[in-house]
């Protein structure tokens, strides 16, 4: 009996490794071994035109250059996370806010699974056209003799038109909120749809507020699908070098533009310490969100 | 089940009579437009890897034409081409690049020379590229990593640029134009004469320079210079004293909002301009061409301390052989023959070899574009559209008034990794 059950064990375990088996094996090739030659190569000296394979820390070095001499003042890389964060924290807070007012609405105020599937399509309508071509709309748009300036300006609300419409920090954080308050819809929508509507009634025949509701049952069930969202909305925001350049007038520093800057001067130990030091920081942040919720067990 | 399968096999079937009417096609126009090259066993196909600037489609059309050469554009951003030779180097067969990336390209063992006695046209090619100075005799700014400066190497194999002319030459001279600051001169409603323009305060959010580091420093180094800040000995190969100086006029100037927005693409440049976003701006001969094709004015500026130049040219991969390289000595030579550097020259770039672009061209053509002369018929695009009406003369007047006042040369700093790490610093302040 006993040794018929460690067979049987055996084989199950058997059976999930080659379940695991592919995934794990796709996750190797193209996740981890690419991972871990950046990391490889973040540590290599260079010159102007190839990597030289030999131990060096210059890409690290060289990129907290100034951060202890230049006390009080932040070097670049400081400056730029800085910089970084400050957009992510304000594009991840406001794409909360909307999606989760848009999930909230979607899950219990529209009625008709048919209605939720062709609203939450109208969400995707943003993703009809390109990521490029959706930030170059907004020139005709907010552009010194764009049409909200124009507007504004024939309704008498300002005599000159406003410059920090675009190529601004405004237009960044408006741009990317555009972009990816749907990647917060989504899965915020996806845990709500999931919570039981008779514990809604139970806190209405309870006597509970809107407000208590929202509170205590519908904000902590749809935690999973909140944290989710903010992964999602954080990672691609920390890495965003495109949006920021466009809509910032390359003049906004972000972390994914150094890497870039370096990249293209062919210095690509140093921009490999940079994407290192930039997985590391998002990581951080990622470790620190799913130590509010474990995604793993609410999935 | 079955029924799926039967489905299968008729899109099969559909598929390969369409595949095969497709090749006939292929075929039978092949067969019209080209009929001497069909004979040979193998289609002559050259993999060019180059900017958008040069990939004109009417250019492989032609070359298609004369010579059966097939080109196959691989486009990319000036950044990306260089790269590309270093990380991908058997990804293409001739490539189209600027003299300053040579400096990165050659000690990468990546390009092959071409042997100057194979160019027919080699002995006409203009002296800027193998003396520095105009046909007339008259010498032009070297600065930078003028296009003589490296144009030979030592040898077939060698990695060093000769000082002297050998037969080894690092990129056969195709094209070449001097910028300046385009203007909207509707806007500015005043005369621009120096390149002090761009930092004065009275255009505060409204400027812009190219977000390429090591074009956008030097067009800062003309600023300064013209500012009497400083006198640079090299402004295409600084100290890194002089990139902190420069670095730092340029980051105070952001901070106070001097600028609009960086470009880095030619449609951007146009963008900027055309919508009025800015109305001072470094700028390429083309993106102005663009603007004012849309109704809109705007001035390729001459300015008084002259211009930055660039220059670009064709080599090799190094694996390159055999068939292919007689194939790509022949469509150089092509290139050269004029039809292509007419082409170029319509568009406001200057070509190599001038007599052959001269013949391709009508008289009138000629004194616009090249002498000056104010235009007797309208100016037309290589496409058709008129980009000129009769009487316009070009900004900057003559070859010899824009390219004999050259102060300097798209170049690569030897301190250029600390100047990338200055440029990050900039765009952070």
């Amino acid at each position: 009996m006993s040794i018929a059950r460690t067979l049987n064990d055996a084989r199950s375990e058997l059976v999930a490794w080659l379940q695991a088996g592919p995934m794990m094996l796709v996750f190797g090739l193209f996740f981890l071994l690419p991972l871990a030659l950046v990391i490889i190569v973040s540590f290599w000296d260079y010159n102007e035109y190839e990597i030289i394979p030999r131990f060096s820390a210059r890409g690290y070095t060289e990129t907290f250059e100034g951060c202890l001499t230049e006390l009080p003042n932040l070097c670049t890389i400081l400056k730029t996370y800085l910089k970084t964060l400050k957009l992510c924290f304000l594009v991840w807070a406001i794409t909360l806010t909307i999606g989760f007012t848009v999930a909230y609405f979607l899950a219990f105020h529209v009625r008709s699974t048919t209605w939720q599937i062709v609203l939450s399509l109208l969400c995707t309508i943003p993703f009809w056209t390109s990521n490029v071509i959706r930030m170059i709309a907004w020139i005709p748009l907010l552009g010194r003799n764009g049409l909200v300036n124009s507007g504004l300006q024939k309704a008498g609300v300002i005599d000159k038109p406003l410059e920090w419409l675009l190529f601004s920090e405004f237009a960044v954080v408006l741009a990317l909120v555009h972009l990816f308050t749907f990647f917060m819809v989504v899965p915020i929508f996806n845990s709500m749809i999931r919570i039981d509507k008779r514990l809604i009634e139970a806190a209405y025949d309870a006597g509970a507020t809107g407000w208590q509701t929202l509170r205590d049952i519908v904000i902590p069930l749809a935690k999973p699908g909140i944290v989710i969202g903010s992964i999602f909305v954080i990672t691609i925001v920390m890495g965003d070098f495109i949006t920021v350049g466009v809509m910032g007038g390359q003049q906004i520093a972000s972390a994914g533009k150094i890497i870039e800057v370096r990249l293209n001067a062919l210095h690509f130990p140093a921009a490999a310490a940079n994407a290192v030091i930039l997985l590391g920081f998002t990581f951080l942040i990622i470790a620190s969100l799913s130590r509010l919720v474990d995604v793993r067990k609410e999935l | 089940m079955s029924e799926t399968k039967t489905t299968t096999g008729v899109n099969r079937r559909t598929l390969l009579k369409g595949a095969a009417g497709a090749a006939g096609l292929a075929a039978g126009s092949g067969a019209i437009t080209g009929f001497p090259y069909v004979m040979s066993q193998e289609a002559k196909v050259l993999r060019y890897l180059g900017t958008a600037v040069n990939e004109g489609d009417d250019i492989a059309k032609k070359c298609l034409a004369d010579t059966g050469i097939k080109i196959e554009y691989i486009t990319a951003t000036t950044d990306d081409v260089t790269k590309r030779v270093i990380t991908q180097p058997n990804s293409f067969d001739v490539l189209d690049t600027e003299y300053f990336s040579l400096k990165k390209l050659v000690p990468s063992g990546n390009i092959l020379p071409l042997d100057a006695k194979k160019i027919k046209e080699f002995n006409n090619i203009t002296p800027v590229f193998t003396k520095g100075e105009l046909p007339n005799g008259k010498k032009i700014g070297g600065q930078g990593t003028a296009p003589w400066k490296v144009l030979y190497l030592e040898g077939a194999g060698s990695s060093k640029f000769a000082t002297s002319p050998t037969e080894f030459v690092t990129l056969i001279p195709t094209v070449y134009n001097a910028d300046t600051l385009g203007i909207r001169p509707d806007l500015i409603k005043r005369p621009i004469s120096s390149w002090a323009e761009l930092l004065n305060p009275e255009f505060k959010g409204k400027a812009s320079i190219l977000n390429i580091p090591s074009i956008g420093i030097m067009d800062a180094a003309m600023v300064v210079e013209a500012t009497g800040q400083y006198k640079y000995a090299d402004k295409g190969n600084m100290t890194r004293a002089e990139i902190d100086l420069t670095m730092k006029i340029l980051t105070e100037a952001k901070k106070s909002g001097q600028f609009r927005a960086f470009w880095k693409d030619f449609n951007e440049s146009v963008n900027l301009m055309a919508s009025g976003e800015t109305v001072i701006q470094s700028m390429w001969s083309p993106a102005v061409t663009k603007v004012r094709s849309q109704g809109i004015p705007c001035v390729f500026q001459p300015l008084k301390e002259g211009y930055r130049s660039w220059a670009s040219g064709f080599c090799v991969s190094k694996g390159v052989s055999g068939k292919k390289l007689e194939w790509a000595y022949e469509f150089v030579n092509w290139f050269l023959s004029g039809w292509a550097g007419a082409y170029l020259n319509r568009q406001g770039y200057y070509s190599a070899v001038l007599s052959t672009a001269k013949a391709n061209m009508s008289a009138d053509e000629w004194g616009y574009w090249m002498e000056g002369k104010a235009a007797e018929k309208d100016i037309k695009a290589p496409d058709g559209t008129t980009l000129e009406k009769a009487g316009a003369k070009r900004d900057g007047g003559s070859y010899d008034d824009r390219m004999g006042n050259v102060a300097c040369w798209n170049a690569v700093m030897d301190e250029n990794d600390y100047m990338v790490r200055k440029w990050n610093e900039f765009i952070a302040a």
